[in-house]
């Protein structure tokens, strides 16, 4: 398929403006100075997924994107960030000076990834913006032929609300311990 | 649309995401290069599903257990991270060298 074959496509336009723009935000993800910026752009590069999603007419899990990641992690982050007090402003000491090393690992890294997806899937075509999976396919699967993973995924989440809550939780010094039976 | 775009593209965030990780300092900044290398592998679940088309969306049902896990992991980072900076008045990972052989 040629490169003009492949721009012919309308859809294919869409994809290039959404991956750039993924990209260019994933890149200031690793790069910005600011560490609350930092955080916008994973956003921005969160929301690019979620339209490749509905792209790929998966248009459940792109809406879970948003609410879960968009919405609640996100917000975490934030908090964290505002809560340990990391320098929000300009800061020159986020990054370790030494950058040669982990740049070549990450250029290796895509050059062998993209290499093996082109040897392998050469001219494998995806149905463009086809029927979206239904919600009721994805939740008789979550709770048919997936209940137990289902099961053990609410566990997870269930052990890492107490432990976040046992960790994070401040304890309370001898003399804090009087005050409060006092009261 | 071919896959290979799709496929292409989570490389190229991965690849940042590695980047991100060995590069940054600051804990909270690691953890957000880490969510940036879930994302990319949920867009290879996603465009993989849409070429094999399983009656039961096996790729997106996958994909959901990836962001619930990758939601636990936030939480408990982040409770971690307000725990160390509490004793230790710093997120900077250089700093953190108790363990260090």
């Amino acid at each position: 398929m040629s490169v003009s074959e492949w721009l012919g496509s309308p859809v294919n336009w869409v994809f290039l403006v959404v991956a750039l723009a993924t990209l260019f935000s994933s890149w200031r993800v690793v790069t910005a100075k600011n560490v609350v910026h930092a955080a916008l752009y994973l956003v921005a590069a969160l929301g690019g997924t979620a339209v490749l999603f509905l792209m790929l007419s998966a248009e459940f899990v792109a809406w879970v994107v948003v609410l879960v990641y968009i919405g609640a992690v996100l917000v975490l982050f934030l908090f964290g960030i505002m809560i340990t007090r990391a320098p929000t402003g300009k800061d020159v000491g986020l990054d370790t000076p030494h950058k040669t090393w982990p740049a070549l690992l990450s250029v290796a890294t895509f050059v062998l990834l993209s290499w093996a997806s082109i040897q392998a899937f050469g001219t494998t075509q995806v149905e463009s913006v086809g029927e979206p999976t239904s919600t009721e396919v994805l939740g008789l699967a979550l709770l048919g032929r997936f209940v137990i993973p289902f099961e053990v995924v609410s566990f997870v989440l269930l052990a890492a609300l107490i432990g976040g809550v046992t960790i994070a939780r401040r304890d309370l010094s001898p003399v804090e311990e009087e005050e409060r039976r006092a009261v | 649309m071919l896959l290979n775009q799709f496929l292409i593209l989570a490389a190229a965030m991965f690849s940042l995401g590695i980047y991100g990780l060995l590069v940054r300092r600051n804990i909270v900044l690691i953890l957000l290069s880490v969510e940036l290398m879930l994302a990319a592998v949920n867009i290879n679940l996603i465009a993989f599903e849409s070429v094999l088309r399983s009656p039961e969306a096996i790729g997106q049902v996958f994909s959901i257990f990836v962001i619930t896990v990758a939601a636990a992991e936030v939480g408990i980072g982040l409770a971690i991270v307000l725990m160390i900076f509490r004793n230790r008045k710093s997120a900077n990972v250089d700093e953190l060298d108790l363990m260090r052989w």
